[in-house]
């Protein structure tokens, strides 16, 4: 191994090298002006033991991260200066007023909780014990059989993205190989969270364009073509981007294939109570596939529901066949967690406990909840409205009526998607997806102008 | 409880068969508790009145009571009624990251002038030291790291779970209770060139040993030497001193230096915001330019994990750094809380040694920070759990937050009975 003393490509180098280094502009009389660092130019010689890299960095390779379809539409959105502009992007739900809106029941146990001086200890890893406790109830109904059997192991997680994120390093730890089934298409970030999790994943027809609705025979003979055992991610509730869900008779179809197949159900319920209003009624889904006695993991989250999106709220639900399983499966999910973030935040946690808890909370919660569903509908009925009105071609655009839930799927291409913001300033993702909480009733007939104009006039 | 199985099933292969009576998850075995967090639960189920927990390192104050900062409280009125539950951006508060790189980098720091740095708000330490060493698989691939012996425990489990290879430094001297530095250096030397290092800011975290400012230079200038890169965990700044620019030292050394280091910082026990999940990782860069790159990939890390991070606790500390009363105030009760600390630290060894201990307990007071390492082993922790009521890490390590003036005297007594020769 060549060793080569710095003094003799460097006069300077007989200096100290603290007094050298003490001062940035010696350090570039030492190298030179360009910033590459002497061992790399000797880099061909081998290894060499060398002085001093000042400056270089190991991230020079870095390329600039693509931005995020969704969360980058609101920045892009920021970024408009006109008067006209509309978000329709990242779902989160809007006043009339286009304002943001925190629930008054989030007011008061914010303020009930501030009174009572709670301390920030550490959560346990598997969080606050009655917001787990509270969480998984609402989930499978309070007098469920699986809870009283305490099948049902539960984490809190850090909103849906975080429990999402948790159950898929359950599944490549302990069901290697084994691939998660997506609908085509789904919300952006199941991608991600599976390839980052090193779980293999593959798409089950779901929308179809021509209907603007659902694909249910595509769906079913995906999921049958899958080899047994693969988990079936499935939204319990208003799905994301199209709106579509199945009806409850498709459930029960989608229940009888899953069971054939052996696959396991996996649910991201993301809106429940948010769809119809009713959380009983959102929970639905899942509570069919638990009453057939399937196991099956959900992952919940309060964003939208209560309105906490940036308190990261959320949990991880295993129903299990056995107590015992659930006690093992909670124990290793708890060994995911630790090294990801120890324990999860408290601050909303104790929010949604306290909003449960409290038989007063909990209906105005049930009431709240009851309102932003029903203007969400009654925006949904309006752009319909002003869509059939001003359409020439009599379009039939009834499938808004029929989608249910934040989102509506327009069935306009991206490059249609483009024209929507582009020329009229209305931001969406480019897969077609509108968010109608972010709509106003008063915006309706532009936004209706907007979609008639990008479907009809671009191609 | 009978599964309702169509008959079809009968006929899949004996493996699923099996699989449609009994549970998916037979194969999932109880997973081992927690060293550190199992040490709380065990405590918490314990009835005895004498007990005592020195395990997690959260703060108590003299009566063992948790405490919530004066300058906390005001924060959380001011904020109170705050209308904006919006989601962060990925990066997350960025008035909260421009105070927090100030507390590492220093107030002045051309780095924070030039924005060099690349930063992100983290689910604590944890989280920063995760989405680190995430981001290091990512960007180099083949790279390992190499960790202290020992460290704190969740080290290990965050760089196993990235997938990222671990190797080991010397750190602790166990004769001495004091730092291996000898052997540290020749570590850093035999190390392949280029190797990534996890260094404890201050206040390492279970030893409390510390190397000296001139050690400190040593490291950084071999490290240039060897063109290592340099990762502080720094969770402890102004808990170990009393003084967050004091606890900042090594850092500065090594920005002195030009070293390009990352560094994760946490206000779990310094704001006392434990369970709000408040951090930060921050990359320095070759340039503005870069540092946004490198920004939007530790996003594209974060945003599969949990999309952006919780807002409670950046509010709070953003609040308090952004008053200069409200920061004043933080710094008196971060003083406060390590002269605590360090006075149970003096009051542990007077006690044992009046007992008349024959062993040398001077490293109680040379190490710093939350932690003594005692050098108790396992079966005398053991001992000091059953037969007293003490809990703690097998490691034997103390958190001296846990020791009050009320309870110092009974550890002494206990501490000397297990170790004093048969």
């Amino acid at each position: 191994m060549a060793s080569i003393s710095l003094s003799s490509i460097c006069p300077s180098a007989a200096l100290s090298f603290q007094e050298k280094c003490k001062d940035k502009t010696k350090s570039s009389v030492l190298f030179g002006k360009e910033k590459q660092p002497l061992y790399m130019k000797t880099k061909s010689r081998g290894r060499i033991t060398m002085a001093v890299a000042v400056n270089t960095s190991r991230f020079d390779n870095i390329t600039m991260a693509p931005p995020d379809p969704i969360l980058g539409v609101s920045e892009a959105f920021k970024a408009d200066t006109s008067d006209m502009k509309l978000n329709l992007g990242v779902g989160a739900y809007r006043t009339e007023e286009l304002q943001p809106y925190v629930l008054k029941v989030v007011k008061k146990a914010e303020n009930l909780m501030l009174e009572r001086g709670e301390n920030k200890e550490y959560l346990p890893i598997e969080g606050l014990a009655a917001f787990n406790k509270a969480t998984a109830e609402l989930l499978f109904g309070a007098d469920n059989p699986v809870l009283h059997q305490q099948r049902v192991a539960t984490i809190q997680g850090l909103s849906g993205t975080g429990s999402l994120r948790v159950a898929a390093a359950l599944i490549e730890r302990y069901f290697p190989g084994a691939k998660v089934l997506i609908s085509s298409p789904t919300w952006g970030n199941h991608k991600n969270i599976f390839n980052d999790a090193r779980v293999p994943w593959s798409e089950y027809r779901y929308y179809d364009p021509k209907t603007v609705g659902l694909d249910f025979d595509g769906m079913i003979a995906d999921i049958k073509a899958a080899p047994d055992g693969s988990f079936v991610l499935l939204h319990g509730c208003a799905h994301n981007p199209t709106g579509i869900d199945p009806t409850p008779e498709q459930w029960e179809k989608i229940a009888d294939v899953i069971q054939e197949k052996n696959h396991i159900p996996f649910f991201d319920v993301a809106y429940q109570g948010f769809a119809s209003g009713s959380l009983d009624e959102d929970a639905s889904s899942v509570r069919l596939f638990a009453a057939r006695g399937m196991e099956l993991l959900v992952a919940q989250s309060y964003s939208k529901n209560l309105g906490l999106y940036a308190e990261r709220v959320g949990a991880i639900n295993v129903l299990c066949s056995s107590a015992d399983a659930a006690v093992r499966v909670k124990s290793q999910l708890k060994r995911i967690a630790r090294p990801m973030y120890s324990n999860p935040p408290v601050h909303g946690a104790r929010i949604v406990a306290n909003v449960v808890g409290n038989p007063d909370f909990f209906n105005e919660w049930k009431e709240e909840m009851e309102m932003m569903a029903g203007r969400i509908k009654s925006v949904r009925q309006k752009l319909y409205n002003n869509l059939s009105a001003k359409d020439k071609s009599r379009k039939d655009w009834s499938f808004i009526l029929e989608q249910i839930g934040m989102f509506s799927f327009t069935g306009l291409n991206k490059a249609q998607s483009d024209n929507m913001t582009d020329k009229w300033h209305v931001y969406m993702t480019k897969d077609g997806r509108i968010s109608l909480a972010g709509l106003s009733a008063a915006k309706c007939e532009y936004l209706a102008d907007a979609i008639i104009d990008s479907y009809h006039n671009v191609s | 409880m009978a599964l309702r199985t169509p008959i079809t099933k009968r006929f899949i292969s004996s493996s699923h068969a099996s699989r449609s009576i009994s549970s998916w998850w037979k194969h999932v075995d109880p997973a081992p508790k927690d060293p550190i967090l199992g040490v709380t639960e065990a405590f918490l189920a314990d009835p005895h009145p004498d007990k005592v927990n020195v395990g997690v390192g959260a703060y108590r104050d003299d009566n063992g009571k948790p405490v919530v900062l004066d300058c906390v409280r005001e924060a959380e009125r001011r904020i109170a009624g705050n209308l904006n539950m919006e989601y962060l951006p990925m990066g997350g508060s960025n008035k909260m990251v421009e105070e927090t790189l100030k507390l590492a980098y220093g107030d002045d720091s051309d780095l924070i002038k030039d924005k060099r740095i690349a930063a992100i708000q983290a689910l604590s330490g944890t989280g920063a030291c995760r989405i680190f060493a995430d981001f290091q698989k990512r960007f180099s691939p083949d790279s390992q790291i190499y960790i202290p012996v020992p460290t704190w425990s969740n080290h290990h489990n965050i760089w196993r779970d990235a997938n990222v290879p671990q190797r080991t430094f010397h750190y602790y001297h166990p004769e001495s209770k004091g730092l291996d530095f000898a052997a540290l250096m020749d570590d850093v030397k035999n190390a392949p060139n280029g190797s990534f290092f996890l260094l404890h800011a201050c206040a390492h975290n279970p030893t409390g040993v510390d190397p000296t400012v001139e050690q400190w230079k040593e490291i950084s200038y071999q490290f240039k030497v060897k063109g290592h890169f340099a990762f502080f965990d720094m969770a402890y700044q102004g808990f170990a001193s009393g003084d967050p620019e004091r606890d900042a030292k090594s850092i500065r050394i090594f920005l002195e230096d030009g070293h390009l280091i990352g560094c994760s910082q946490s206000y779990a026990k310094n704001m006392g915001l434990y369970g709000q999940r408040v951090g930060c990782l921050s990359l320095v860069c070759e340039d503005e330019k870069q540092a946004v790159a490198v920004k939007s990939q530790l996003q594209q890390l974060a945003r599969p994990m949990y999309s952006n991070p919780p807002v409670h606790g950046a509010l709070i500390v953003s609040t308090i750094l952004g008053d200069p009363d409200l920061k004043q105030l933080w710094l008196k009760e971060v003083k406060g809380m390590a002269d605590r600390i360090i006075g149970m630290r003096t009051s542990l060894r007077e006690n044992i040694e009046k007992l008349g201990s024959t062993l040398s307990w001077e490293h109680i007071t040379n190490q710093i920070g939350m932690f003594c390492y005692s050098g108790m082993t396992p079966e005398q922790v053991d001992r000091l759990t059953k037969e007293f009521h003490i809990y703690m890490t097998r490691n034997g390590r103390i958190s001296m937050a846990g020791v009050t003036s009320g309870n110092v005297e009974y550890l002494a007594k206990a501490i000397h009975e297990v170790t004093k020769a048969a």
